[in-house]
């Protein structure tokens, strides 16, 4: 049985059945019903809540209600100084807490206009990539788990432990890190940390590629994902999504590449977009794709800069951390690659206080979320699910 | 004012050269242009033509700004003003940007909504709503968005003062 079309509302299918009898079926549509998923479904990766207009198992409307996580970061950071917003900035996503404090850092550091360590810089690159490994992992295996797959989930989790604990082992903390600071990082490398992170890549690298074997080309995920909400480039531009997203969508956006910052320029990598043989540009698996091969591009860079990382015997991380930070008056956009999109922080100093007068977050995950309404119209109810899932929402960053 | 333009640096050039575009088109409805080397940026001084401006920016073959980074909310207490700031760039053809500031009155002020120009920012402006107060005219869904809906008082503000309680919870600590 081949469809042939259906009308906007659903009330009409056409459908061509394997005798090529053409069958026209009328006023299919039903009552709407409206059906509140959420805050504590499971497939919403937190307290997110969307009220679907359903008719029968068709979509015909879904808006997110968001805020039940809102700890009024941007009210917080007016209170406090400079330096003590940066656990902040680990608490809103909490699943890449380095990402999120090297943008800050950069930007006040922008703001500040000074120069930071060659091995500072490697030490930020290799913690912050890490980070984003183990984010994808999250992100592949809650995603395999709402669409049903269970094993590649633990799989994901035992790899990401291994990461969890060279985090552990460099900053003291598994997941709120509190490691990147305005200026400089907290400590130093322990001495065997290249070499222990070395291993894991070596580890890892086969792993990814187990994985890849075990759920991307899997056909059942391939059936579920293909195909399921297509966001072409231009839309996906207008809607300023970023990050795997965009990248999904076939555009070659990636920050650390467009807008380059910290030691990215000197290091070599590639941006993997779909190029539509495995997937349909834009769809749910080209946008699980990107982030399963951002993987091996992110052990690539880590290889590299264990390569390039000046060894300094007795070297203070917190040499060029500024006793009081005042930055002069003025304002920054600064913003880096998340392993959600691009995490940006709008700041203004009036040039007196140690607190900014405003800073505002521009959370990744909250702007790629705005379009969940276009993306789940006329989708099945189940798709819902596999929709959501590619968006890879981290509630604490979108609510902040 | 050659001296000036020698010491910018190559990003506040690029954003400088998309600026004189706009200004050749719209005169006096922009303000000058402040080549802040953190952030270069413009301020629209017609508040009504804010929208053609957007559309002009966006849709003009040399400036092609069609990705809108971020929109924040501001509060200007000395000016008795409420703002946002629009940070914009092009994917794509150039790799210029630019901010765009766009101000109000505080009391009952408002501006023209962008969503139609940029998706994006209809979430965005739902929240600089939801904690400045400044309503936008002609967005689709203007309700907010992160704090609940029956709050009172826009959390932003300089001068805000929380409420005493919320449904019978008391809420200062």
């Amino acid at each position: 049985m081949q469809e042939l079309g259906k009308a906007e509302s659903n009330s009409i299918r056409i459908t061509r059945q394997d005798d090529q009898r053409v069958t026209i079926e009328k006023d299919l549509d039903t009552e709407h019903m409206v059906l509140s998923m959420g805050p504590q479904h499971p497939s919403t990766h937190g307290v997110l809540r969307l009220e679907c207009i359903t008719d029968g198992e068709v979509i015909v409307e879904a808006e997110p209600y968001l805020g039940y996580l809102h700890r009024c970061f941007e009210k917080h950071c007016e209170k406090i100084d400079y330096p003590a917003i940066v656990p902040y900035t680990d608490r809103m996503d909490y699943l890449a807490g380095m990402n999120s404090e090297l943008a800050y850092c950069i930007t006040v550091e922008k703001l500040l206009d000074i120069e930071i360590p060659r091995r500072v810089e490697f030490i930020r690159v290799i913690t912050s990539e890490l980070n984003r490994i183990a984010s994808h992992l999250v992100a592949i295996g809650t995603y395999a788990i709402d669409l049903g797959a269970f094993t590649p989930f633990l799989f994901c989790f035992r790899d990401r432990e291994h990461i969890m604990n060279l985090l552990e082992w460099i900053s003291g903390a598994r997941m709120l890190y509190n490691y990147i600071w305005i200026g400089g990082v907290a400590y130093d490398a322990p001495a065997d940390f290249k070499k222990r992170v070395a291993e894991f890549v070596t580890y890892f690298r086969p792993k990814a590629v187990e994985l890849y074997k075990l759920l991307t080309e899997n056909e059942i995920f391939v059936k579920r994902t293909k195909g399921i909400g297509i966001m072409p480039a231009d839309v996906a531009i207008n809607f300023a999504w970023s990050g795997p997203m965009l990248r999904g969508s076939g555009v070659k956006w990636d920050l650390r590449r467009n807008d380059p910052y910290s030691v990215y320029p000197e290091l070599d990598f590639d941006v993997p977009v779909p190029d539509g043989k495995f997937s349909d540009v834009g769809d749910c698996l080209s946008r699980h794709l990107v982030r399963a091969l951002e993987m091996e591009e992110s052990l690539k860079i880590i290889e590299q800069c264990l390569d390039k990382m000046p060894e300094q015997q007795g070297f203070d991380p917190r040499a060029v951390i500024p006793k009081k930070i005042r930055p002069k008056a003025g304002e920054v956009y600064g913003r880096a690659e998340n392993p959600r999109g691009e995490l940006g922080y709008y700041i203004v100093s009036d040039g007196k206080s140690t607190k900014p007068v405003r800073c505002k977050a521009r959370s990744s995950c909250f702007v790629n979320l705005a379009a969940m309404k276009d993306l789940s119209k006329g989708q099945l109810l189940p798709d819902l699910v596999a929709i959501i899932g590619s968006i890879d929402i981290v509630l604490g960053e979108v609510d902040r | 004012m050659e001296e000036a333009a020698n010491q910018m640096s190559p990003a506040v050039l690029e954003s400088k050269a998309a600026y004189d575009i706009i200004r050749e088109r719209f005169g006096d409805a922009v303000s000058e242009f402040d080549a802040n080397p953190t952030m270069p940026f413009f301020e629209v001084l017609d508040v009504d033509r804010w929208v053609d401006i957007a559309l002009y920016m966006r849709d003009n073959s040399l400036l092609q700004f069609n990705y809108m980074a971020c929109l924040s909310g501001m509060d200007y207490p000395e000016e008795e003003k409420l703002g946002i700031v629009c940070n914009l760039e092009c994917i794509g053809k150039y790799a210029h940007k630019i901010a765009v500031k766009v101000k109000c009155k505080r009391d009952g002020g408002s501006i023209p909504s962008v969503s139609c120009v940029w998706h994006t920012a209809n979430w965005h402006e739902r929240e600089a709503y939801d904690m400045y107060g400044m309503v936008f005219e002609g967005h689709p869904d203007l309700r907010r968005i992160l704090c609940p809906e029956d709050w009172t008082g826009y959390p932003l503000r300089k001068d805000y003062q929380v409420q005493e309680t919320y449904h019978g919870i008391k809420v200062p600590y």
